[in-house]
């Protein structure tokens, strides 16, 4: 039987937010907390995965006691287990320091279950890097296959995966050893609205909740951040250009001046050729 | 660790195919710069099979160094050999800073090498310099969902390592035979020793939406209401023969799929003439447009940030305007052709 874990992630709406214009710096109370929409992809791909091959889909996170929400929603996908790992020494952590904390998480959950397969969504939309998956598989020293947007086969037995991963003119087919660790594309599939059954699942669901203590052999010096080598030096808005020429008059007005700007540029119109 | 010890700003030269790609050499003309202020080198690392011809490129674009690691099992690219030669390499030669690509291969590779140096990496950069004296890296991009830029550094550790986004830095203009110094590397690496391999590639042969590569994008964003009202940027991109673009939250909508996004999240562009129709002008929207040769827009919304980005602007309802500019350049476009005519 197989065992997935899928990595997810609590984020801000990053489409709501809106930013103190004073500090520089998110409002989060402006921003609803939801499942990292990429994740959320993850997460089905990994139930598709079991329900085709059988097994149990487990999803792991770090992030403050809320989170759990963020757990409970992929119970609602239709995750068997949840992991949540919390601590104020996490706190502070880059893509670095994550991708160590996410990785003793997973050893853990390995122990009594070994793990198969790791999925993990594309990027996160509020750090936008998509460096924690690669880190993870790297400390587990399984191959990383990115930008993953089909699985053709998981073969447990013969201890391998194929997948195509995508690339700017094609895609490859890629054949990976197990365990790996995937990070899939959004348009991997479509997530369903979620099933009832799944939702009363999920509104009784009670994860697994660990801080660093629950954890073993871990070091603490890569935690949070402490172990994080980057830092935000300064947030900035950019120095605003000068602003544009703001046209004047009605719309047909203001259509007949533009036109004659874009016009300028007739070479781009002019594709008719003279035969 | 003994900062003394790394020096050069290296560049990875992401191949394929026997052709490098343009965000390569965009970064060799950043990298110049960085290199030029710190009195150092400037490096390409050049890995794959067949590839030690194009050392003399690397070197026509800024380059003063190629290492290049010609063989056969880097005929593709793999995360675990590539990342293999990668860590040979600065463990020997010691950068002070490593630049990619963020392209698919360059984020795939630099989060790697990242984790097992260990170092910080910095994602999507738009903006990079360096502290003349120290040689700190400040990598800056739009952070937070795009609403604010954020100079990221890392001061503990090298080498400092960022990707960086295509098409905002520009290539030097190549200078012809100018020469540099080749270091070929080899690693004991054998077939067995890499647990992924390439069954094969696939290339789109149906023709793809490649808005980077566009003379003219019509963008449209939330403004616009609906998926139905988006139409008119279809409509307006079709009468100018231009490609269509669209901002996250269209994207994120489904009113069109992701290869038409711009900015920090999706793709790019620089096109000829850049139409911003409805959108409001995000920071993470800016950056992937504001290299734009004419760069138009038009908001109902005065205060919208996106006026300020603009080369000209209109401040109106799109569902009167483009109708309106969708006629007038079909007249327009008739008045030309038949004065063309009539000099022939």
């Amino acid at each position: 039987m197989l065992h997935i874990v899928a990595c997810i992630k609590q984020v801000p709406d990053t489409k709501i937010i809106k930013m103190n214009p004073k500090t520089n710096t998110m409002d989060r109370r402006t921003a609803p907390a939801i499942l990292n929409p990429y994740d959320a992809h993850a997460v089905e791909e990994a139930v598709r995965i079991r329900n085709r091959y059988g097994g149990t889909v487990s999803v792991v996170t770090m992030g403050p006691p809320p989170a759990v929400k963020a757990i409970k929603k992929c119970i609602e996908i239709g995750a068997d287990e949840g992991y949540l790992i919390t601590d104020r020494r996490f706190a502070g952590a880059d893509t670095l320091a994550t991708s160590y904390a996410v990785t003793k998480a997973i050893e853990k959950i390995s122990k009594t279950n070994p793990v198969d397969l790791i999925i993990c969504g594309k990027m996160s939309i509020d750090g936008d890097t998509g460096q924690v998956g690669p880190g993870i598989a790297r400390r587990l020293d399984i191959p990383p296959l990115t930008s993953v947007n089909k699985v053709v086969e998981v073969n447990q037995e013969k201890g391998y995966a194929i997948v195509h991963r995508k690339f700017e003119d094609g895609h490859e087919v890629v054949q990976s050893t197990l365990p790996c660790l995937l990070s899939v594309e959004k348009t991997i599939n479509e997530v369903p609205y979620s099933t009832f059954p799944n939702m009363l699942k999920a509104a009784k669901y009670e994860p697994y909740i660990w801080s660093v203590d629950d954890l073993e052999d871990v070091d603490i010096k890569q935690l949070g951040l402490k172990g994080s080598p980057t830092i935000v030096s300064k947030v900035w808005t950019p120095s605003k250009p000068e602003g544009g020429t703001i046209f004047e008059g009605n719309a047909k007005e203001q259509v007949e001046q533009l036109l004659s700007i874009i016009l300028e540029k007739k070479e781009l119109f002019t594709v008719k050729e003279e035969s | 660790m003994d900062f003394q010890d790394y020096k050069d700003i290296w560049v990875f030269i992401e191949e394929k195919d026997g052709v490098i790609a343009p965000v390569s050499l965009e970064l060799l003309g950043a990298g110049r710069k960085l290199a030029d202020k710190r009195a150092s080198n400037l490096a390409g690392v050049l890995i794959g099979e067949n590839v030690k011809n194009l050392a003399s490129t690397i070197f026509e674009y800024g380059a003063d160094i190629v290492y290049v690691y010609d063989q056969p099992i880097f005929k593709h690219y793999r995360t675990e050999s590539f990342m293999k030669a990668l860590l040979d390499c600065s463990n020997k030669y010691k950068p002070e800073i490593i630049l990619y690509g963020a392209t698919s291969t360059g984020k795939d590779l630099a989060s790697a090498v990242a984790t097992d140096l260990p170092t910080g990496l910095t994602a999507d950069t738009t903006e990079l310099d360096v502290e003349e004296e120290t040689g700190l890296l400040l990598a800056s991009r739009p952070a937070f969902g795009g609403n604010i830029m954020a100079t990221i550094l890392c001061k503990k550790y090298r080498p400092q390592m960022a990707t960086v986004r295509a098409k905002v830095m520009k290539a030097l203009t190549p200078v012809r035979g100018r020469m540099g110094k080749v270091i070929e590397e080899n690693i004991a690496l054998a077939e067995e020793d890499i647990r992924t391999k390439v069954l094969e590639i696939v290339k789109e042969t149906t023709k793809k939406v490649r808005i980077d590569e566009a003379d003219i994008i019509v963008a449209g964003g939330k403004g616009l209401g609906s998926a139905e009202g988006f139409q008119i940027i279809h409509r307006l991109a079709e009468t100018l023969g231009g490609v269509v673009g669209a901002s996250r939250d269209v994207v994120e909508a489904g009113w069109v799929p992701h290869a038409h996004q711009v900015g920090q999240a999706g793709v790019t562009v620089t096109p000829k003439i850049y139409f911003a129709i409805g959108i409001s002008g995000a920071i993470q929207h800016i950056v992937g447009m504001k290299n734009s040769g004419l760069i138009i827009a038009i908001n109902k919304d005065s205060e919208a940030p996106i006026f300020e980005s603009c080369h000209y602007g209109i401040v109106g309802d799109a569902f009167e305007i483009v109708p309106i500019l969708i006629e007038e350049f079909k007249n327009a476009l008739t008045r030309e052709e038949v004065s063309h005519v009539r000099e022939v």
